[in-house]
This record gives C-alpha cells, structure tokens and sequence, in this order.
C-alpha cells in the first residue's frame, strides 16, 4: 500500500474536525499515521480520500472511526510498583488531611486501571470514601469498562501484576470466571462515574485530588500536552496529585513549576502552586 | 582501506536485535569511541514487564552511557538510545521520539519494524539501519523501508548469529547494503566515526 502523506492527514483531520468537531490535528504523527493505514486496511479502503468520504457520508461511522483511532491496550496493575507506591504513600498522605478523595481516571479505556485502582482502595478499606470519575474519548470501551468483563486470556497477565504489586489477596477474589471470560466484582465500581470526554480542547469541571493520566497524552504532540497539562493543574486541589505514565514527563511542560515531583520513577506530580 | 565509500551525509544510526543479541550489542558498545559522533538508536527485543536491569547491564561495558527516552525527548547527537520495555519507540518529524503503548507488532513491542520504519520516514537517505541475530522476522519489513527511501542496510553475517532467522528474513525483502561479521560492522562504526571527525 502507498505510504499516507502528512498533506492526507491534514485534510483528513479538518473534515472530522468540520464535520464532528473532534480535532486529532494535535496527535503525535508517527502513531496517528499507523492508526489511520490500520483503518484503511481493516475497513479496505483504497486510500485516505476514500476513507474522508466515507466519514463525511456516514455519520454512524464515525464512532467506530474514534474507537480504531485511539490505542486502547492497557493492563490492571500495569507498573506494579506504582501500585505499591500509590497504597504505601500517596493515598495515606491524601487521607492525611481528607475524610474523602476524589479521583480521575482521564483515558481509563477498557477500564483495567479503574478496577485496579477499586481494588487498592478497598484493601485500604477507604473505597466508600472515596469518588471515581473515569473519562475516555471513545464511547465503546466505556461501555466495556462499566460491563467489566474481560477475556481470560488477558487475566494471566494482570495476575501476576497483582502478584507483584502484593495485595492482600489474590485477584481470582475480585471476578467470577464464566464461558472463559472474568467477570469483575461490580460492587467494586459502584460509585464510578464513567463518562465521555474528550481531553482535547476541555475545561475543567471539577475538582480532584488524583488525576491518573498514563498512557494517553503519548499520543498527542507537546502543544496539545502543554494544554492538557494546563487543564489537569486547574482541576486539581492544591496539593493534589497527577500521575502520568511511566515514561512520560512534566518537567518540559509550561507549567511544570506549579508542580514538585513527588517521586519520580513512578512520575508522581503534587500541585503546590495555583 | 575502506571497503564501504562512507560520507558524512548520515544523521542517526538504527540497530535491531532479538534473540543473541545482548552479546554483540555489548561487544559493539564496548568498541566504539566515547564521543561517537552520530545518535544510535537501539531496538532490541525484551522481556515486556521487566522495565529494570537491561540499560544497566549494557551500560556495565558500553563506552558511552544508553539511555532509555521518555516521551518527546529530542535526538541528540553523540546519544545511544535503547527502546524501553513494553512501549514501541517511533521517530517523529522535527527530530524527537515518541513512545506507543499499541498492540504487539509481530509479536513484540517494542518492535523494531515500528522503530526502523518511522526511522526511515524522518532521516531517509540519511539513516543507516543495522539488523542483527533473532529468532523472528520483526525488522525484516523495516530495512526494506530504509532501502526504499535510500538509507544504507547492514545485517549481520547469517552464519556468525546465534539464529539467523532475522537478517535471512531481510536479505530475503530486500537487497542489503552490506552483510557483515560483528568486527566488520565494529570496523565500519569506527571508520564512519573518523569520517566525521575528519570533516568537522
Ligand atoms: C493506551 S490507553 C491508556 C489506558 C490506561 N490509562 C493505561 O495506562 O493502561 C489510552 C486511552 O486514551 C484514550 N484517549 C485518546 N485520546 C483521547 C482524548 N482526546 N480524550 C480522552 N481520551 C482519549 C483512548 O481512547 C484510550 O482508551
């Protein structure tokens, strides 16, 4: 297939931007162009003016076209010395000062880190303190999320990052297995509010004191970082904390001096300025 | 001397290896000179849930210290770069890297045909793509990629690699510059090396 030129994509992403006002102009290029020739071959369309016509004549499909656009792949308990970090300090410092905490899960996907994240609270026994609001762009892996049921093929692996985060248990206690699917324990996701949301070009509407955003702004170019990061410091309580992947950064960022590392090998951030 | 008419016209260096490779990754890290003058970015299949201990013990014989990038960290020069564990490393336009957590890409991620192919897209004729020992055929799509956009392609001598199954597959897409043992691509780092330093 003939290599997809950036001059393709440029028109590609102003038409969705028209037509859907979802603007992905922003995407770090390399992966966006891989999701795109993915589209392409997946739905055998012979080229990117092709896949335009379709997105400007089928509505319906553009959903879909969302839900292939962004990477979904994710784990529970995905770094488990995160986890550990997260249960041994931030939390009890959170709890230090609040009866309640609130947290945002921004990109949460097929929902693993959401459930790994009600699981520590609940080993904690502070999951009824605590509010969960999990946002993601792509409505279809919510969906997933609120079923929480997950192929146990993908079990394997998220056992043994409980393994090695060291719960107090075994992750078998937390699903029912059925027809080689896990069942999730919905009372551990009770109070968590799955929404969609789009992080680019948003405004805060709330406030927290966690904002977990691993995985998602790799997808995007600095200058949509830098206004994502913007928005995250504006949500968050003085004193709050934002967690991104384990290899992304603030320090680069425009505002990174409203902000301490907290612990950097896990990139802990605590917001210490308004 | 030189068998390989090199100029200084090369802007980065991309190494794959799989299965056998920690051997001659170290071997040619400990043969280059400290201010190598080009950045090497590595791309070497690995354990997915171990992020520990790799940089560290190929920095034990390694000349100049490897780093494993974070997100939108630039190339620099003179810079060794290694793919870090469960993430594909791309090269973005405006030279800087990019990391994606997207599915396996034959089999692994990183991936080193993720790694080259993004490579030749941003250095095109400027890149020098090196593919070693491995037991998969990941990189065999990604040295075609420097091939066409008029990179130069190195792949280790079939019969000296631990399993051969790598550079067989690319000699196989597609028509390699140069197969060599691993003293001879040692030999051509550090000719390429004195072509640069003679130049600046
Ligand atoms: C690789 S997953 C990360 C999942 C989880 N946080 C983790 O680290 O395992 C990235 C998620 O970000 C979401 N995403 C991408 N662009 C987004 C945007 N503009 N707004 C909100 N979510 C977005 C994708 O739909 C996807 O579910």
């Amino acid at each position: 297939m003939q290599e997809i030129e950036i001059a393709e994509l440029r028109k590609l992403t102003e038409v969705i931007k028209e037509k859907y006002n979802y603007d992905f102009s922003n995407y770090a290029m390399s992966s966006f162009k891989r999701r795109i020739q993915r589209i392409l071959e997946m739905y055998k369309l012979a080229s990117v003016d092709v896949l335009i016509k379709k997105l400007t004549e089928e509505p319906r499909f553009f959903k879909e076209f969302v839900s292939e656009v962004t990477v979904n792949v994710t784990e529970m308990f995905r770094d488990p010395s995160f986890w550990r970090e997260l249960r041994d300090h931030i939390l009890p410092n959170i709890m230090l000062n609040h009866n309640n905490i609130s947290i945002w899960h921004a990109g949460c996907s097929s929902g693993e880190e959401v459930f790994s994240m009600a699981i520590v609270l609940k080993e904690m026994g502070i999951l009824d303190k605590t509010k969960i609001v999990a946002t993601d762009i792509d409505t279809d892996i919510l969906q997933k999320a609120r079923s929480g049921v997950y192929s146990m093929k993908n079990m394997e692996l998220n056992q043994k990052n409980y393994l090695r985060f060291q719960g107090t248990t075994t992750l078998e206690k937390y699903y029912k297995e059925e027809n080689g699917k896990a069942i999730m324990d919905k009372s551990l996701v009770e109070h968590v509010s799955f929404r969609e949301h789009n992080l680019v070009a948003s405004m805060a509407f709330s406030k927290f004191d966690l904002i977990l955003c691993r995985n998602v702004m790799i997808y995007f170019n600095q200058a949509l970082q830098n206004n994502v990061l913007k928005m995250f410091h504006e949500s968050l309580f003085k004193y709050g904390y934002l967690i991104v992947g384990s290899k992304e950064s603030l320090i680069w960022c425009e505002i990174a001096n409203k902000f301490i590392v907290a612990n950097n090998e896990e990139k802990i951030y605590k917001k210490i300025k308004d | 001397m030189s068998q390989f008419k090199l100029n200084n016209q090369y802007k980065a260096i991309v190494i794959g290896g799989s299965a056998g490779s920690f051997q001659v990754i170290s071997k040619i890290l400990s043969n280059l000179p400290k201010d190598f003058e080009l950045p090497i970015i590595m791309c070497l299949h690995r354990l997915k849930h171990v992020r520990h201990g790799f940089v560290e013990a190929l920095n034990i014989k390694s000349n100049i210290s490897l780093y494993e990038p974070e997100d939108k960290d630039s190339i620099k020069k003179g810079k060794i770069y290694l793919a870090p564990a469960n993430y594909h490393l791309c090269i973005e336009l405006g030279n800087h890297f990019s990391l994606s957590t997207e599915e396996m890409v034959n089999n692994s991620r990183p991936s080193i045909d993720i790694t080259l192919e993004t490579a030749a897209y941003v250095y095109k004729n400027k890149l020098i793509g090196i593919l070693l020992t491995g037991a998969n055929k990941d990189g065999a799509m990604g040295m075609k990629k420097i091939k066409d956009r008029g990179g130069l392609t190195i792949v280790q001598e079939p019969s000296e690699c631990m399993i051969d199954t790598m550079p067989v597959a690319a000699i196989k897409l597609t028509q390699i510059d140069h197969v060599l043992t691993v003293s001879q691509i040692i030999a051509f780092l550090q000719e390429l090396d004195k072509v640069y330093k003679q130049s600046t």
